[in-house]
């Protein structure tokens, strides 16, 4: 056989036109750098929250698996520099609960898109809330299914156009926080890629909860969703959330819905604790253990 | 520097200065940047990157405050801020820009 | 390395198929199930559940199928052995990680208890309807290994070579049992121990940033690493480089790929386990597998005490398929007969083995069951009658 890496050669921008390194770069496999996203696609800038957040919360990232499911988010997985897994669709919630039990010594975050976490792993979201497994979910949401192509996602807002709705989306979007909240989740919050700061904090303090906790951002796709419902790039996708976001943190999660350019509610909602699932094993576990009077 | 009312303190203060590093070839010019620098430090260049995009350039480089909203708002990781050289030794309080 | 002996409940112990499914997996080290509820598997995550807290494995109930197989998959890489259970409705649902575990290259067992289909079938009644579907169900090119046992005994033993060999090999490992063997109860003898041959699974030992997932020994078979050991490694299900990096061109598909395939291939021999029984001087081979096994034996048995030469061949490794000994078989007999639980599956795959050179008679054997010794017997008879190579002979019985 071939060499390995000789045959499959990519192509690598010098990176050298300035002096020092990135701050993030130990948190990210840079040679894969560039990434995959578009020019003003937002995805990064959750990326780089994320990167932010870790170096924050000051844990320990051999610690941490970071899982994915398929998408333009879900290539996330590939460029974050932990322990790193890019799934099938819909299912990185279940490969990471997996991975939680087995090993309750790891620290499991799924970052995958919105129709990839509500849409085909709808079932696994809501359930991984019930159980509380321990894990955070970072939800990217474009209000559309970019990989394919700009397809109708369960977080398209009524009337907006995709490929698949020609006509204007027809179906009520989902309320992620709103399904979150309500499935059981102890940390809930939303922010948009404009709000890195805020949203960096979210997710500092979302690692350091035990239990189920999301966190949703809402991300300009200028590639599909704002070119295909004309609202411009990224950037005036950025713009617009300047102008109609209102953060209302401790909001009832019912009062989340997004319309089609309507005001963004952000802010953290939910903060409660709750057993988490390996609490309630453990437990369950000392006490047959006791009783069967096993050490 | 401009204050809506003037600091008593204001003599005291030292504002940081910060150095912007830009690695130009992982830009793909979305001007995230530039739009929200809160003190127009940067503005996008001209010149064409290897990957044909228009990066930016430091403009106006001692009004940088170090409060790395270009750093963090780069979906590409190719921009940074450090703190200037001088002012590191001078250990003076560093302002993140938050809280 | 030897059995963890915890897992093992050495000593002779009237099981049925299930428990000794859950005994064996025990002793083979498995320490994590991911399951969802079916008949007639369930007695094998009840029984391992029940032992689970002593052993110190850990299981969960997943919400389907799918995220089950999910769950194990990412179970095995925090370096626990780990399986799951299920029947053919969730086989079908698992064959979207049973690509993945093969794309990821990640050792763990799936159990499928058989019972027929299609949709929803009838779930007590035993079967043989998936064996097809469990080497070709999941898309795209792949090798994998399928022990089907016939008896509590073998349950056990199986179960242990299943996950000897998903580490061996770095792949899942199927084992295909039915609803009859499930709950048919004999005598099973687990060793001590230390008798027990377990493989350890290969680690990869060198420095942190020297590690790539992809990177294959000679044996085609690259070593793993542990979540949390500090690796940072990235896997994934698309088309990968050594370094588990997505390459989008047919070039690095061919180098992924290829080697998938071949490290089972240029090791069959190695991998297949098949049982021969009076084969030497055979006129008519019956080729059976699974619980079929037990009614083809004794058929055999029958008609050697009324003077016709017939042998067994019994596949304890269905897949990959034994082509050369049966290729070597069609030259000298003159007949095969395939009994299987389903309209005809694995007859095929005789019938293209034996090219032309015998004959194969297919026996479905569908609604008297395992017990159905006479069928076999009526055709081990036609058999005599045949003096030229005939078609691969497919014929469904009337009222069928
Ligand atoms: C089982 C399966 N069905 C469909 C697809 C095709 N597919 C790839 S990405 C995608 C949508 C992803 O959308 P989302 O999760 O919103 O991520 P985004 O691309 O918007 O970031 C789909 C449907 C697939 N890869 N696998
Ligand atoms: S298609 Fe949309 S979501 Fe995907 S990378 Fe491009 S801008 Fe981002
Ligand atoms: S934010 Fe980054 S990618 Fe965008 S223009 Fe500035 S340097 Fe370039």
């Amino acid at each position: 056989m071939e060499e390995p890496t000789k045959a499959i050669k990519e192509i690598h921008p010098d990176p050298s036109a300035t002096s020092g390194v990135h701050p993030m770069e130990n948190l990210l496999r840079m040679e894969r750098m560039p990434h995959i996203w578009c020019p003003t696609c937002g995805i990064g800038l959750a990326v780089t929250a994320f990167t932010a957040a870790l170096t924050k919360a000051n844990i320990d990232t051999n610690k941490m698996s970071i899982v994915s499911g398929i998408g333009c988010t879900g290539r996330v997985a590939g460029y974050v520099k932990l322990d790193s897994f890019h799934t099938t669709h819909g299912r990185p919630i279940a490969f990471g609960t997996g991975i939680r039990v087995a090993n309750p010594g790891i620290k499991v975050v799924v970052f995958s898109g919105d129709g990839d976490l509500i849409a085909i792993g709808g079932n696994h979201f809501i359930h991984a809330a019930r159980r509380n497994i321990d894990m955070l979910v970072i939800c990217v949401n474009n209000f559309i299914y970019a990989m394919t192509g700009g397809q109708v996602a369960p977080t398209t807002p009524l009337a907006a156009y995709a490929t698949t709705s020609p006509y204007g989306c027809v179906e009520p979007p989902f309320n992620i926080p709103y399904i979150a909240d309500s499935a059981g989740a102890v940390y809930v919050a939303r922010w948009t890629t404009l709000h890195v700061r805020r949203l960096t904090n979210s997710i500092t303090e979302a690692l350091q909860k035990t239990g189920f906790s999301v966190v949703e951002v809402i991300s300009p796709c200028g590639m599909y969703y704002s070119r295909i419902n004309r609202l411009g790039d990224g950037l005036d996708m950025m713009r617009f959330y300047h102008d109609n976001v209102e953060i209302r943190n401790g909001e009832d999660t019912k009062n989340l819905d997004i319309g089609f350019q309507t005001k963004i509610i952000c802010g953290k909602f939910v903060d409660r604790e709750r057993p988490s699932y390996m609490e309630r094993y453990n437990q369950w576990l000392s006490e047959v253990k006791g009783a069967r009077g096993e050490g | 520097m401009k204050f809506w009312r003037k600091p008593l303190d204001l003599d005291k203060i030292t504002v940081p200065h910060g150095e912007v590093h830009i690695f130009k070839d992982r830009c793909k010019g979305c001007a995230f940047c530039v739009e929200y620098c809160p003190k127009d430090v940067l503005d996008m260049s001209e010149e064409f990157n290897i990957k044909g995009y228009h990066p930016p350039y430091v403009k106006n480089p001692d009004d940088c405050l170090e409060c790395h909203l270009c750093e963090m708002l780069c979906p590409e990781f190719a921009i940074f801020v450090t703190l200037k050289e001088e002012e590191k030794s001078a250990k003076v309080p560093i302002n993140k820009g938050e809280k | 390395m030897k059995a963890d002996p915890k897992g093992v409940l050495t000593g002779s112990h009237n099981l049925s198929g299930n428990q000794a499914c859950a005994e064996g997996a025990l002793a083979a080290g498995c320490r994590f199930l991911g399951l969802y509820p079916i008949m007639p598997a369930l007695e094998v995550s009840e029984r391992f559940l029940e032992r689970a807290p002593r052993v110190g494995a850990t299981f969960i109930q997943m919400e389907d199928e799918i995220s089950a197989l999910a769950a194990v998959l990412g179970a095995s890489w925090t370096g626990k052995r780990s399986m799951t259970v299920t029947s053919g409705p969730g086989l079908s649902l698992m064959m979207e990680h049973l690509g993945l575990g093969v794309m990821l290259e990640t050792p763990c067992v799936i159990i499928d208890i058989q019972s027929v289909g299609p949709g929803l079938g009838l779930p007590t009644r035993a079967a043989q309807g998936d064996i097809m579907q469990s080497r070709w169900g999941s898309h795209g090119d792949y090798e994998i290994v399928v022990f089907a046992p016939s008896s509590p005994q073998e349950m056990f033993d199986y179960v242990i070579k299943a996950f000897n060999l998903s580490e061996r090999y770095r792949i899942p490992v199927a084992v295909m049992s039915d609803a009859y063997l499930a709950r048919l109860q004999e005598n099973v003898v687990i060793p001590p121990a230390e008798e027990i041959d377990i493989e350890p699974r290969r680690y990869f030992k060198g420095e942190t940033d020297k590690y790539l997932p992809f990177k294959r020994d000679k044996d085609f078979v690259p070593p793993m690493v542990k979540i949390g050991d500090g690796y940072r490694f990235h896997v994934t299900g698309l088309t990968h480089d050594d370094r588990g990096y997505p390459i989008m061109n047919e070039e690095c598909q061919e180098y992924n790929v290829h080697p998938l395939v071949k490290k089972i291939r240029d090791y069959t021999d190695e991998i297949i386990e098949v049982q021969e029984t009076g084969i030497d001087d055979a006129e008519v081979v019956i080729i059976s597998y699974g619980t079929t096994a037990r009614a083809a034996l004794k058929a055999m048995e029958q008609a050697r005490s009324a003077g016709i030469k017939v042998g067994s061949l019994k596949l304890a490794t269905v897949w990959p398929f034994p082509e050369k000994r049966i290729f070597e078989l069609a030259k000298k007999v003159k007949a095969f007969i395939v009994p299987e639980m389903n309209f005809g599956q694995l007859v095929f795959e005789v019938e293209r083995c034996s090219i032309g050179k015998a004959n194969v008679l297919f026996i479905s054997h569908g609604e008297k069951g395992v017990e159905n010794i006479d069928d076999i017997l009526s055709a081990i008879r036609q058999t005599q009658q045949m003096n030229e190579v005939k078609k691969c002979i497919i014929e469904l019985k009337k009222g069928v």
